[in-house]
């Protein structure tokens, strides 16, 4: 069996003005939400307290509300939470008291109105430790993105590297695009995977780029479009398949994982499918335009050049 | 060409023996269990011991899986959560038919159910995150502003002392933020004052200043003295969450510091999270100060009290005017035990003090006698004197208190003097609790999910490559195992990201045998031979197996650098996947083809899918795929 019985080349770099318009414009209205409803932070980054309960039946959603008016929680947030029996509720912080008290308050408002109640899963984080989670996750997307710059202008030159950088970055802004969009829920969790899938895609663009190396020595007398469109037609077998297995296993847990994971998941999906497409159709127009050529890659060290032949 | 030095093939072979016993535990899983261990002076944990508790259980019609002496404890391994709580309780009443005086610490517990030579040889299961076995988390930050207040309080208490006995008059002695500031009446008594003070202040700058002539002495703290306070607060405030941690007999509590003013606790395991929380939330800390006996008692709350005195509240109810002079702290107290007066057989709480406490309470005791002392609680802006006594006697480093009503307040008194000496508050600013039952529920998901996404996988692989599919899916296997081995034998913490990890991690590292695959699948339709096609597969793919991992790399230092929690339990993963898959996907992989391959003299074609489609009138037998 093979998918990808592919003969000619197939021309992506004449179809590079349309591919990059429909990023560029993905990648605006991502902004766009991103400015005008920003993400919904889970309590991990806004501090707050957060308890899944769970009953023995179907849970009255409003009579649990009603109590926790009772405690004077006007603003809390209470909804069902996988299955009708369990329920998520969310409390802003509040000054002067501390979770343990709280959620031994909350859990006894509720066993008032529904005795069988029983407490699945309580976070409170503090308005400190909020703030600190937000800083390190801050800090921890500066260092990816540093770490693979540094990477890729040590393997290539300015223009395939900025080209990457720019092609995998407009991913990230994409990803957070549509949690702003639904308004999903942004935990660490998916902080995680947003951090893991773009180490993961910038290596599609660096075998893409890889490729047009060894043709930028084999091919002789041909454009650099030609170039370029026979390295991805070249390379997009083994893309497809990487990606469509790593998929497989995403989807397996954004159905079987439970909710725990599944925005996790979810960022990872959104992730792969536009790292391949960003980092094949969007990186290499952008690299063309900005005058990639046979100078990027041929002019380089003996050691360099002998390499990149035998890859 | 393609076949491996015998070293070669006994290192694969050994790594994967060795991986394989490594992950062995995790299929013997864990065991509820109910721990007994020895707490009384003289209390052995024994084979007496241990047919009294078979025998008490089936009295009881509870049958355990297995009673064995581990360690320093018994180990009574059941069936289920419900049996064990069940057994818990009966234990906890037949092994301590006194329950303010236990031999015993009965605990719940989960064990591992591996052979003992193997845990022996250190082959444990993973660690469970909290968010898989249950169990809670808290971070707490130590106020340290009112560690250093106490300290400069207790040192001004100290000079007040030095002073009065050297006969050294003073106006006022007070703390202004965290420095000292000591007006004297004259030069003189400020001169003799020096000679007096400067040995107790070893830790402060003195000087002689201030806005009232020249009879001020004022003392700031040094920074490393400050340093120390702060550093000594958070020890000892650990050390307190460590005796009401082992009240609680939870399993392997972890209390640990975080940068300077922080502490975490997590207790695994524990399914009565309401009374966890309640004896760590406890953020109390102790003082002893006399009452005012110079006054007649207050007769209500408001009353306002006298200058240099706080109007508190017993237990009782009853307000009661004590001097702001802290006498002591809770820190010297060692020890604090319920008991029963020799002579009233009336309950009473012994108390043991270090011997900076037995000094002061000697003295304090001796110029105060027939006056009442007062033990204060403080929780967070709130005080409470949980005791209000007599002194009798000249007290020394050991004493009672006696008048209680019963044999529990007693012991409520004795556990909150044991465990209530917080250098200073304490406030939560994380919590993170899970219930049992949603644990168990996030390693089901988590394997089971993890076992789908690998089936599929499995299922195109073999169709797409047939056996080189089936090879990389061999390798895939041996990836996870190798993977699980680490984590085990690190201990390392799994999480359910860290599960998500796992998961991650096999749907890339298909990536390298998908590279390797691709690329002998090109150098066959580049009319290389199939013994070459293999041999410069492997080879020239590596190289690129080995770049499209540094950017994964990068991506899960950075999450191991800055994540907390179940975060850097995915770093872990992620991180250690990379190694794991580098080893399994090119050299077992490779071993094994090596081995299908390797020996044969002359290989027709390969077993990895149709290549020859781009030449139509190829005539040669392919497997069509």
């Amino acid at each position: 069996m093979e998918f990808f019985r592919i003969k000619k080349d197939i021309p992506f770099m004449s179809w590079g003005k349309i591919t990059t318009t429909i990023s560029l414009v993905t990648f605006l209205i991502s902004v766009f939400f991103l400015v005008t409803r920003g993400l919904n932070f889970s309590v991990d980054f806004t501090g707050g307290t957060v308890m899944e309960v769970a009953t023995t039946h179907v849970a009255d959603v409003n009579r649990y509300r009603g109590a926790l008016e009772g405690l004077g929680f006007r603003d809390a947030n209470v909804e069902n939470f996988g299955t009708s029996s369990e329920v998520l509720i969310r409390l802003p912080l509040k000054k002067g008291l501390t979770s343990a008290k709280l959620s031994d308050q909350v859990l006894e408002a509720l066993k008032v109105v529904d005795p069988q109640v029983s407490i699945r899963r309580v976070e409170f984080v503090g308005p400190q430790v909020g703030d600190e989670l937000v800083k390190d996750g801050a800090s921890a997307l500066l260092f990816v993105i540093l770490g693979i710059v540094i990477y890729l202008s040590l393997r290539f030159k300015w223009r395939p590297a900025v080209a990457t950088i720019v092609a995998n970055l407009h991913d990230v802004v994409i990803i957070l695009g549509f949690f702003s969009f639904f308004q999903w829920e942004f935990s660490l969790p998916v902080l995680a995977a947003v951090l893991a899938i773009l180490g993961y895609s910038v290596n599609e663009s660096v075998v893409v780029f890889d490729r047009v190396r060894e043709n930028f020595r084999k091919m002789r007398g041909v454009s650099v479009a030609t170039v370029i469109d026979n390295a991805i037609t070249r390379t997009m077998s083994r893309t497809i398949i990487t990606h469509g297995c790593t998929q497989l296993m995403v989807t397996s847990m954004l159905f079987f994982g439970g909710e725990a994971l599944h925005y996790f998941a979810l960022a990872l999906t959104i992730g792969i499918i536009f790292g391949i497409y960003s980092s094949v159709l969007v990186a290499s127009p952008i690299a063309m335009w900005l005058g990639m050529n046979r100078d990027d890659f041929v002019q380089t060290t003996k050691k360099a050049e002998r390499e990149a032949t035998e890859t | 060409m393609n076949k491996f030095p015998l070293w070669k093939n006994t290192l694969i072979v050994a790594v994967l023996l060795l991986g394989f016993f490594y992950t062995l535990p995790n299929f013997y899983g864990q065991s509820p269990a109910v721990q007994i261990s020895a707490q009384g002076v003289g209390v052995k944990v024994d084979s007496v011991l241990m047919a009294k508790v078979e025998s008490d259980l089936q009295a009881n019609h509870l049958t355990p899986i297995r009673v064995s002496l581990e360690g320093d404890g018994l180990k009574v391994r059941f069936a289920d959560a419900d049996t064990q709580l069940k057994a818990r309780d009966i234990l906890d009443h037949t092994l301590n038919p006194d329950e303010h005086n236990a031999n015993y610490v009965v605990a719940l517990n989960l064990v591992a159910n591996a052979p003992k030579w193997m845990r022996d040889l250190g082959a444990l299961p993973m660690y469970l995150g909290l968010d898989l076995s249950g169990g809670v988390h808290f971070l707490l930050q130590v106020d340290m502003k009112v560690a250093v207040d106490k300290k400069l309080d207790g040192m001004l208490s100290e000079i007040r002392t030095e002073l009065r006995d050297q006969r050294i008059y003073y106006d006022t002695i007070k703390r202004e933020g965290q420095r000292l500031v000591l007006v004297f009446h004259d030069q003189s008594s400020r001169q003799q004052a020096h000679k007096v003070i400067d040995n107790l202040l070893q830790d402060f700058i003195v000087n002689d200043q201030g806005s009232a002539g020249d009879n001020e002495i004022v003392a700031v703290i040094k920074q490393e003295s400050l340093s120390k306070i702060q550093e000594q607060a958070i020890k000892q405030n650990i050390l307190a969450l460590k005796n009401r941690v082992n009240e609680l007999g939870a399993k392997e509590p972890i209390i640990q510091q975080q940068g300077l003013d922080r502490i975490i606790v997590e207790l695994p395991g524990v399914q009565d999270t309401a009374k966890a929380k309640e004896i760590i939330g406890r953020t109390a800390s102790l003082e002893i100060r006399l009452v005012d006996e110079d006054h007649a008692n207050p007769t209500s709350l408001q009353e306002i009290p006298p200058y240099g005195d706080e109007l508190v509240v017993e237990r009782n109810g009853y307000p009661v005017f004590v001097k702001k002079t802290v006498v002591l702290t809770g820190d010297v107290i060692t020890d604090a035990g319920a008991g029963f007066d020799s002579q009233t057989n009336r309950p009473s709480v012994n108390i043991s003090m270090d011997g900076k406490g037995a000094r002061i309470i000697r003295q304090v005791s001796r110029d105060n006698l027939k006056k009442r002392m007062a033990i204060l609680l403080i929780e967070k802006n709130k005080t409470e004197a949980i005791s209000v006594a007599t002194i009798q006697d000249e007290l020394g480093a050991r004493f009672q208190i006696t008048g209680l009503s019963s044999p529990k307040e007693a012991n409520d008194l004795a556990l909150l003097l044991r465990s209530g000496a917080l250098a200073a508050p304490m406030d939560f600013i994380e919590e993170r609790t899970v219930g049992p039952s949603l644990g168990a529920e996030n390693i089901a998901r988590g394997f089971h999910s993890t076992w789908i996404g690998f089936t599929a996988i499995t299922l195109f692989m073999v169709a797409y490559y047939l056996l080189f599919g089936f090879v990389s899916i061999v390798a895939l296997a041996c990836n996870v195992l190798l993977l699980v081995a680490i984590l085990s034998l690190l201990q390392a913490t799994l999480t359910l990201p860290g599960m998500a990890g796992i998961a991650l991690t096999v749907g890339m590292a298909i990536d390298a045998n998908v590279l390797i695959n691709e690329r002998i699948r090109e150098e066959l339709r580049n009319g290389n031979s199939p013994g070459a096609a293999i041999a410069a597969g492997y080879e020239r793919a590596f190289a690129t197996i080995l770049d499209s991992n540094v950017t994964t790399g990068i991506a899960g230092i950075a999450l191991f650098a800055f994540g907390s929690g179940p975060v850097k339990g995915f770093a872990v993963v992620l991180v250690l996947g990379i190694m794991t898959s580098m080893f399994s996907s090119v050299l077992v992989s490779r071993g094994l083809v090596n081995l299908i391959y390797g020996s044969r003299r002359k290989i027709a074609n390969l077993s990895i899918g149709n290549v020859k489609w781009h030449d139509q009138n190829d005539k040669n037998k392919n497997s069509k795929g």
